[in-house]
């Protein structure tokens, strides 16, 4: 390995630079100089497709959300606060905010604890570990869309034994069939988070509990736990956003029947834009639930980071 | 003795352990193998018994793979090959441009670049929904609605991940390499592609990965934006084909075009799975 390195021609020379010190402030601003000349190169184009498929359609978005009705964007009128208190008084919005809220408890819940509970009996140096990790989170790269029609048909499959209704018949059905088929998508995925963070606790402290007469489960709560807290806030913070987000699943699995009763937020919006009466409301909806996204992605940072500078 | 005796019931537990986490493996892994079952059978029998095995009678070889594949206006083939190209074009704008964009960021370091970087951190948390209806007309409006042209949509909307990940490890290479590159003569082209460009190639794969399979699996984009009788992918496909809105397919088809869809997927994930996998844990340590 390092003869290769020697004498591999570009690793080489860059490993062997002298050192500069001496001109470095005076040489870094000259390779600025030149480098800001071809800005419209490095930056350019990302730049004028940033604007394109977010900035402008971003500031666009929250201007509609105040204007009355409108069929394309260059007939719009500024309105006021009307579409928002729509989107307040609209039943369709308020229960399925009630119904991602609920959902997103769950499956945040269900979630980290069997993805930690897999990572942890993967971690035990159990034969065919790896082929295991692989299987758990393969589903992870089926899209939403493949993904719920595959569970529309194994769910109605199953109904069909116990039931004669089908999976659109019940909202009871359609809600835990989308935590089922989250679980399915997700655990996978917050496992190999949870496996890199248990394997960085390092085998002394555990070592460490043994000795100083812990039982396994003494070890589990009060040092393995503690030690992959940074996980656990990554992995809720991660689930927690993406429940909220959730929308292929939704409209592929249930799409929102029976009679709206499984729509979540995202999808609820989403309906809103194909009628132009309801296109305001569903664009005051959307800032809404951009709102309520980020302040929940900031709460919950906010909040278990704290937990971990206190252990 | 006694400490032969707990190795002993150590090694008997994780024999045990493994047998239950391979049956647990087993039953994660039904739904693909129930929709692969169902691929071989009749509509009839895929309606029928979802899970009774093909027999005799049901079992029709290959055939729904190829109802799949062809039937209806607008065949699946078709749906896949415009997936590709979104798919190529996409990941490669993006790797290309938003690399150079970063290590753009992370040297010159401008009110400007400061200011771009946080939009793009911004434009992370900002759901599609927000955007949906604005997007959608800005994109037809210039002509970024087809396959060919709707990648610049997802350059644009796909910037903010690839900025932040590229610019957090532009900024970790020790910049006295490029200002050796610069003695020795080289301009800021020759000194990205040939010197940063190669340093960047951990991130280059992860950021690829990910983009990839975003772009891969999307489904929102580009039905608003694609003209669906002409252009189509995957996830348009399955979705138009089973709501039954252009035409009720077959089930057994039905099947088989699902099954087919999940096929390149689990390819390639066999292939990339150690960078997936080394993707996946260091992309969260960095949150």
């Amino acid at each position: 390995m390092k003869n290769n390195q020697t004498s591999a021609g570009g690793n080489g020379q860059a490993a062997v630079k002298p050192k500069k010190v001496k001109y470095k402030s005076g040489h870094s601003s000259m390779t600025k100089r030149s480098l800001r000349k071809w800005a419209w190169l490095f930056i350019g184009p990302v730049f004028a497709s940033f604007i394109i498929g977010f900035l402008w359609p971003f500031a666009q978005g929250i201007y509609l959300s105040f204007c009355g009705k409108f069929n394309i964007i260059s007939s719009a009128r500024l309105q006021g606060l009307e579409n928002y208190f729509k989107a307040f008084s609209d039943e369709t919005f308020l229960h399925s905010f009630l119904f991602t809220a609920a959902f997103a408890i769950i499956s945040v819940v269900l979630i980290n604890v069997l993805a930690f509970a897999i990572a942890y009996a993967l971690t035990q140096g159990v034969k065919g570990s790896n082929l295991f990790r692989t299987i758990f989170f393969m589903p992870n790269l089926i899209g939403g869309i493949v993904l719920g029609y595959l569970w529309s048909m194994i769910f109605d499959g199953l109904l069909d034994i116990f039931t004669t209704q089908n999976l659109v018949d019940n909202a009871t059905f359609g809600f835990w069939g989308l935590i089922i088929l989250l679980l399915w998508q997700q655990v996978g995925y917050m496992m190999i988070i949870y496996i890199a963070g248990l394997q960085a606790v390092s085998d002394d402290m555990i070592e460490a509990a043994k000795i100083d007469g812990a039982t396994k489960s003494q070890t589990l709560f009060r040092v393995i736990i503690p030690n992959v807290m940074p996980s656990i806030t990554i992995c809720t913070f991660l689930t927690l956003t993406n429940s909220f987000k959730l929308y292929d699943q939704n409209l592929a699995l249930t799409g929102g029947k029976p009679a709206r009763l499984t729509e979540m937020l995202a999808l609820n919006i989403s309906n809103g834009y194909s009628n132009m009466a309801t296109r305001g409301m569903a664009q005051a909806k959307a800032v809404i639930f951009f709102i309520l996204v980020a302040a929940l992605g900031i709460a919950q940072l906010v909040a278990t980071r704290k937990r971990e500078v206190q252990q | 003795m006694g400490k032969q005796q707990t190795l002993k019931q150590e090694k008997a537990r994780k024999t045990i352990m493994s047998i239950i986490l391979g049956i647990i493996c087993l039953i994660y892994m039904m739904p693909i193998i129930t929709i692969l079952i169902n691929t071989f059978k009749d509509a009839g029998a895929v309606k029928g018994n979802l899970f009774a095995l093909p027999n005799g009678e049901s079992f029709v070889g290959f055939d729904n793979y190829v109802t799949g594949m062809t039937a209806g206006s607008f065949p699946f083939w078709k749906a896949v090959l415009f997936n590709i190209v979104i798919t190529v074009l996409s990941a490669f704008l993006i790797l290309l441009f938003c690399s150079m964009a970063a290590w753009y960021v992370a040297r010159v370091n401008s009110l400007f670049c400061k200011i771009f970087y946080y939009l793009c951190v911004f434009s992370m948390v900002v759901p599609f929904q927000m955007v949906q209806f604005t997007l959608s007309k800005t994109a037809d409006s210039l002509k970024l609605n087809t396959p060919w042209t709707i990648p610049v949509v997802y350059l644009g909307f796909g910037a903010g991940l690839a900025i932040f990940m590229f610019v957090g490890f532009a900024k970790s290479i020790p910049i006295e390499i490029e200002e050796a590159a610069s003695i020795d003569g080289c301009g800021p082209l020759r000194t990205y592609f040939m010197v940063v460009f190669p340093m960047l190639k951990p991130t280059l794969i992860s950021v690829g990965i990910l983009e990839i399979m975003w772009v891969w699996n999307d489904y929102l984009l580009p039905s608003l934006v694609l003209d669906l009788a002409k252009y189509r992918n995957i996830p348009m496909h399955i979705q138009l084909t089973t709501t039954g809105s252009y035409g009720q397919m077959n089930l057994g088809a039905m099947m088989a075009m699902i099954f087919l869809s999940i096929v390149p997927i689990i390819i390639f994930y066999l292939v990339c799975q150690k960078y997936i996998i080394k993707g996946v844990a260091a992309g969260a340590v960095k949150g």
